[in-house]
């Protein structure tokens, strides 16, 4: 699901800013946003059941 | 068949600064074709690994043919999923990025991998590779296939026909039917099986005659 568009700018800020001033430096203490990730439940999209990075499916390196 | 991609660009900046631009880049005066950009899964695993699911709305632009072959595919956008991993201590973010609708028509995935340019350390390269597969080319084959076996089936037809033809001309006088050379056929048969009876009979009485002459002449 998604976020509402208010609640998507407040958690985007908050990311934002853990993420180049935490955990791109190596701070291990956690994701802070989590709370504010509450997605709305979407019937119409259907993203259940897809494996994360497409993993298990076979990919050449090279077909023509 | 899939059709391959593979590509390297740079961009002059760091790998951090790449790596945050990455979330923040929507939406842009280029961008216009992607209509929304929604974080629906995120998660910092035990390593120390961020892992992300993005899903992005863009616009389905097609070729003026493309819509008059595929009406029902026009009024619908397209849903892209990206996944990400992005990797702090090795400096490395991977995306992989595909269109979950409109699958059937075509399917595009695009491998990505950032990471610190090996000439310049302050820069970021990214090898991005993509596969662009449809089963209607799976359709088009199944449509030769099919033509093919037609058309060998037919060359069947074509030779027994001419077979059949052939044998019912052959053997026969050009201007006769074939109904009238029956009719002969039978007429010269019965003509000889008529000959025959005759000649046995003449031979019969032939000798008999022999006999009675024999037999006299044993008296005197």
């Amino acid at each position: 699901g998604r976020l509402a568009p208010n609640m998507k700018r407040e958690y985007d800020q908050c990311f934002n800013r853990w993420f180049a001033k935490k955990f791109l430096k190596g701070d291990g203490s956690g994701d802070p946003c989590t709370d504010l990730f509450k997605p709305i439940k979407e019937k119409e999209i259907p993203i259940e059941g897809l494996e994360f990075m497409g993993h298990g499916k076979e990919k050449p390196e090279n077909s023509s | 068949m899939v059709k391959y991609f593979l590509g390297q660009s740079v961009l002059r900046s760091s790998w951090d600064q790449v790596f945050a631009a990455f979330w923040q880049r929507y939406p842009n005066p280029y961008s216009k074709h992607v209509l929304t950009e929604d974080i629906v899964h995120r998660e910092v695993t035990p390593d120390q690994k961020l892992l992300s699911r993005r899903l992005l709305t863009k616009t389905n632009r097609m070729p003026r043919w493309a819509e008059r072959l595929f009406p029902a595919n026009v009024a619908h956008s397209v849903y892209i999923l990206e996944d990400s991993v992005v990797d702090p201590q090795n400096q490395t973010m991977t995306t992989f990025t595909w269109n979950i609708n409109h699958a059937r028509l075509m399917v595009v995935e695009e491998r990505c991998v950032y990471r610190v340019n090996s000439d310049n350390s302050g820069w970021t390269e990214i090898r991005r590779e993509a596969w662009v597969s449809s089963s209607l080319f799976g359709v088009s084959r199944a449509v030769q296939e099919f033509g093919l076996a037609r058309f060998k089936s037919n060359v069947t037809k074509t030779m027994k026909g001419f077979e059949y033809i052939l044998a019912k001309l052959q053997g026969e006088a050009p201007s006769k039917t074939l109904v009238e050379t029956a009719k002969e056929a039978k007429e010269k048969a019965k003509e000889t099986a008529l000959a025959a009876t005759e000649k046995a009979k003449d031979l019969a009485s032939k000798a008999a005659t022999k006999q009675q002459q024999q037999q006299q002449q044993q008296y005197v």
